[in-house]
């Protein structure tokens, strides 16, 4: 036995591989857990922990069957239902761009499913409608509602993220769920692909009751193909889960309160950008335990990689604005969102890091206080808002931002409207700076009730600094009784509008020489092309519109109405037609007989 | 000696006889424990939890059903054979004042909802088809597994449901109603296709045994919080979270539950006993007529655990030597000629000239095809036919 074993070694090894040297690492996928802490302008902590699985095999031919870091449920799906590209968010709250920064990776509030299928498929709809069945089960999620009433093709947003070898926007198809909770139920399976479950790592912070206590609760899943070494001639398979918190200071109570009354803080941190009065307040302090009631006690024993950064970058370029505690083993700089930036890093698999404690429980204190000024605004943002009265007629107008001062950059704005809002196109304006902007692209696809949702996207030049105001007006249609959601009254959701841009940047973005794999999670998401920009998805406000809904009652309100009307009228009509009259003997007799009568009457015999 | 061994063999038998009829009432003692273990004949467990209400104020109805579901994977049902119905999210519902929690004890003792909760049909996926197809096995083929009730006839299914009920039906949702008649039809199509081996089922509405009158198939058991023309009543209210945590019936029934553990031989008389009339307001009800066991015989195990039978054995098995090597062929990767490279992310140019997609061509629908047919045909009459030489 073991002089075969040694034999097929050998063979092996003197076979050797193809034109061009591939390495094969030992089991071939390899794990990196990550997790960044960036504090934001207004004082609340954003978390965001990246869990990226990385397998050199090629998913799409052969059969592969064995399974180590990479989940069995997520492989098998990309490889029956030739899937190039998958990503899927489940996101609650929303990211308040203008308060918060730009965000790293945004999703919209609800659930948001994007596929690229491989070219080889050739019922794209029907893989799609078993794709999200299949989904469904695994994330425990209604994505089974997900039909052609709310999937669209878009056709300038969305190109993928991984290698690609031509763009065919028909393989794409895109959907959003503005209406989906996202609770504990979607997290455990979640938390079930990793590989070291949340058990060990980074992952043992991931406990439910903090994570939905927060502003904004974001977890992903993306799948791509991605290159495999510097000389790209081999694809690998890359899973990425990522989980975005934003962890409210007032909200979860935790933290000492400022020098001002917390009612003053609250103003601050709702109003931080209109605010122009010198405010001495210290924000709160965070640390591990107080954000997630738990601390690190190890790396997850399957993982290569497995580091906290924490954003440490000073402000106005003056001393730093931020303490940490640990001090950290070293210091990482990187260019992020055309920003530079300084992290401290602690690597958790160094075996330096639990000399001292048995845990690590890292502590940001903030030096000296903020100073309101100093709150940037993002290059971009935007907002979206419905207006209108009454039950019929409505508009709904998006205001997008450019804050550079002297470059102007061009944005796609893709918006998914369901069939019951019908979208009068020829009342669409496009208003910069009171002139009007015509944009370079427009691709519109009217909806058809009961199949098809609208579909808008432009190509919109934004100058610099100006703020540009797209309007369109809708009436709203009545749906047919049976199609109303249990509680109409709610509302009905038009889900978020999605706005792409390559922002440029003051300071070049790509560094010479940087090696895909050595440089942190959170610079690699988007694979940047250019050095002078960086692409940016924002999304809006998703928007609430009430439909004319209809008095539930009144079915069987009228059917009772009816039938009693028919009954009158029929059964009068029936006895004036049948009834015949005759003559009755009066009755005599003595009271026996009288009341025999009676009886007798009642049963509708004659009487004695 | 050939003489004397029959003598000593005879006696050897009655030896042996007499140890042999000792051992056979030793042996049947041993025996009956075993005719014990395996009387109840099923061999898995399945359990369909089923809230059928929406709102914040109907809180009670999803701890209600949190909580049977938290004793249920307590005893020992994986999540995969619990299909978790919830009409509503009141964990993470904007009006929860502690997120991902949901309690069913007052000053928030105990948290039902838990790190662990699979829900698989959840807010509009309530309803009376999708609860009536669960049962029966007739979901469309993209269902997804986690979704399906895939129990055989050797298997005993616990169905539990809570919500607002009246005489003779549930309500889901406050958009539907299911009747008992429906219900029973369904636990029938559940028998003929032999989907059950014994059938327990739970009620907490008011009015709930009216749901249990109807039923007409072998091997159902039914327990009801309260009879015919009785209200259920919730139990206490929690004045942190501002709602009724819990039902009264399910309240008990949690607290009995909380002391069985996968080993106890509690039955189901016990249960039967739980809530009576001082503590619940309500008379609990149940229906054994149907159920061929005696339920004095009943393990509460039987329903909500999942014991499984397993057998011990001493025996070494060895594998197969030429697994050890099957996982060392490597399959060759197939290198591409050129580099491939990602795609532009926005590719302004590229999109600029992009062409129109070219609308597929659809042939007339009836209405053109009519309406030209008439056209034709009026210019024809009114014409006359020789001039079609002059047209083609």
């Amino acid at each position: 036995r073991g002089g075969m074993l040694a034999a097929v070694l050998l063979l092996l090894t003197a076979a050797g591989p193809g034109p061009g040297p591939v390495p094969v690492r030992a089991g071939r996928d390899a794990l990196r857990e990550e997790l960044l802490l960036s504090p934001l302008p207004d004082g609340d902590v954003a978390a965001t922990f990246q869990f990226r699985t990385r397998w050199d095999a090629d998913l799409q031919r052969g059969a592969v069957s064995h399974y180590r870091l990479f989940p069995k449920a997520l492989g098998q799906l990309v490889a029956a239902l030739g899937v190039r590209e998958l990503h899927l968010a489940l996101t609650q709250g929303f990211w308040r761009t203008r308060v918060w920064g730009q965000p790293p990776l945004q999703a919209p509030a609800g659930a948001e499913l994007w596929v690229w299928f491989q070219p080889t498929v050739t019922d794209v709809d029907k893989a799609w409608e078993e794709l999200s069945n299949i989904l469904s089960g695994i994330f425990c999620a209604s994505l089974n509602f997900i039909d052609s009433t709310n999937t669209v093709t878009p056709t300038a947003s969305f190109k993928p993220l991984g290698l690609a070898n031509g763009t065919d926007h028909h393989l794409l198809r895109y959907a959003v769920l503005p209406r989906e909770v996202v609770c504990t139920e979607n997290l455990t399976p979640w938390k079930k692909l990793l590989p070291c479950g949340s058990k060990a790592g980074l992952a043992v912070l991931l406990k439910a009751e903090r994570l939905f206590h927060s502003s904004y609760h974001s977890q992903a899943v993306h799948i791509r193909p991605i290159c495999r070494d510097a000389s790209c001639l081999a694809v690998s398979w890359e899973l990425r889960q990522t989980l975005t918190v934003v962890f409210d200071t007032f909200s979860s109570g935790q933290g000492k309160k400022g020098k001002l009354g917390s009612s003053a803080l609250w103003s601050l941190s709702v109003h931080s950008t209109s605010l122009s009065l010198p405010l001495t307040l210290l924000p709160t302090d965070w640390s591990l335990f107080k954000m997630f009631s738990r601390t690190l006690t190890d790396a997850c024993p399957l993982a290569s990689q497995s580091k906290v950064y924490v954003d440490i970058s000073p402000k106005n370029k003056e001393k730093e604005l931020l303490e940490v505690t640990p001090p950290p083993a070293s210091v990482h700089e990187a260019i992020v969102q055309g920003d530079k930036r300084t992290y401290a890093v602690y690597d958790l698999l160094s075996p330096s890091l639990f000399n001292t404690s048995r845990s690590l429980n890292v502590q940001l204190k903030w030096k000296r206080p903020q100073d309101s000024s100093d709150l940037p605004t993002p290059i971009l943002h935007a907002q979206r808002y419905v207006s209108g009265y009454g039950l019929q007629t409505g508009e709904i107008s998006t205001l997008i931002y450019n804050t550079h001062p002297y470059r102007a950059f061009p944005v796609v704005l893709l918006e998914t409207v369901p069939w019951y809002l019908r979208l009068y196109v020829h009342t669409l304006t496009i208003i910069t700076k009171g002139k009007e902007n015509k944009p370079s692209y427009i691709h519109y696809q009217p909806a058809q009730d009961r199949r098809r949702p609208h579909l808008l996207e432009m190509l919109i030049q934004l100058p610099a600094n100006s703020v540009t105001k797209i309007t369109i007006q809708f009436e709203r249609a009545l749906l047919k009784w049976t199609e109303y959601t249990p509680d109409p009254n709610h509302g009905f959701y038009v889900s978020s509008s999605v706005l792409s841009a390559l922002v440029p940047s003051v300071i070049a973005m790509k560094d010479v020489d940087v090696d895909v794999e050595q440089s942190s999670l959170f610079t690699s998401l988007f694979p940047s092309s250019d050095g002078s920009s960086y692409f940016v998805r924002l999304y809006t406000e998703p928007l609430l519109v009430n439909l004319p809904t209809p008095d539930f009652s009144m079915p069987y309100n009228v059917i009772c109405l009816t039938c009693t009307v028919v009954a009158v009228c029929y059964g009068s009509f029936y006895n004036l037609l049948t009834r015949t009259f005759h003559v009755e003997e009066p009755s005599r007799g003595g009271l026996a007989k009288r009341l025999a009568n009676i009886i007798r009457k009642f049963r509708g015999v004659p009487p004695l | 000696m050939a003489a004397s061994l029959p003598a000593a063999g005879r006696v050897r038998a009655a030896a042996a006889l007499l140890l042999g009829c000792c051992g056979a009432a030793l042996a049947s003692g041993v025996q009956d424990q075993a005719e014990q273990f395996f009387r109840s004949g099923h061999t898995n467990n399945w359990a369909v939890l089923v809230c059928t209400s929406r709102f914040w104020f109907n809180y009670r109805h999803v701890a209600n059903t949190l909580s049977v579901y938290r004793s249920v994977k307590r005893l020992g049902i994986p999540d995969s054979h619990i299909v978790l119905m919830l009409a509503d999210d009141m964990a993470c519902n904007p009006r929860n004042p502690k997120p991902a929690t949901v309690f069913s004890h007052k000053n928030m003792e105990l948290n039902v909802y838990g790190d662990d909760v699979e829900v698989d049909y959840r807010s509009y996926e309530v309803t009376v088809e999708n609860f009536l197809r669960v049962l029966t096995g007739r979901i469309p083929p993209s269902t997804p597994r986690s979704k399906r009730l895939l129990s055989d006839d050797r298997s005993n299914i616990l169905i539990y449901m809570t919500g607002h009920g009246g005489n003779g039906f549930l309500k889901f949702q406050d958009s539907e109603e299911i009747t008992n008649v429906e219900l029973a039809d369904a636990f029938e199509q559940m028998w003929q296709k032999r989907r059950y081996n014994e059938l327990l089922f739970i009620i907490d509405t008011c009015q709930g045994a009216s749901m249990y009158e109807r039923f007409y198939s072998p091997n159902i058991m039914a327990l009801a919080s309260s009879q015919v023309g009785e209200d259920s009543l919730s139990h206490q209210p929690d004045l942190g979270i501002g709602v009724h945590l819990m039902d009264r019936y399910t309240f008990y029934v949690l607290e009995f539950l909380e002391e069985i553990h996968p080993a106890s031989q509690t039955n189901m008389n016990d249960l039967f006993q739980v809530c009576p009339k001082s503590l619940c307001v309500s008379t609990p009800g149940h229906r054994t007529d149907l159920f061929q066991r005696d339920p004095q015989n009943v393990l509460i195990t039987d329903f909500f655990g999942s014991v499984r039978k397993v057998e011990i054995t001493t025996e070494t098995i060895s594998l197969d030597p030429n697994l050890a090597n099957f996982e060392r062929k490597l399959p060759k990767d197939e290198l591409a000629t050129e580099p491939l490279k990602y795609a532009e992310q926005l590719p302004v140019a590229q999109i600029i000239h992009q062409k129109p997609k070219q609308k597929d061509w659809h042939p007339p629908g009836g209405f053109i095809l009519g309406l030209w047919a008439l056209i034709i045909m009026v210019f024809f009459k009114t014409y006359g036919i020789k001039h079609m030489k002059h047209i083609f």
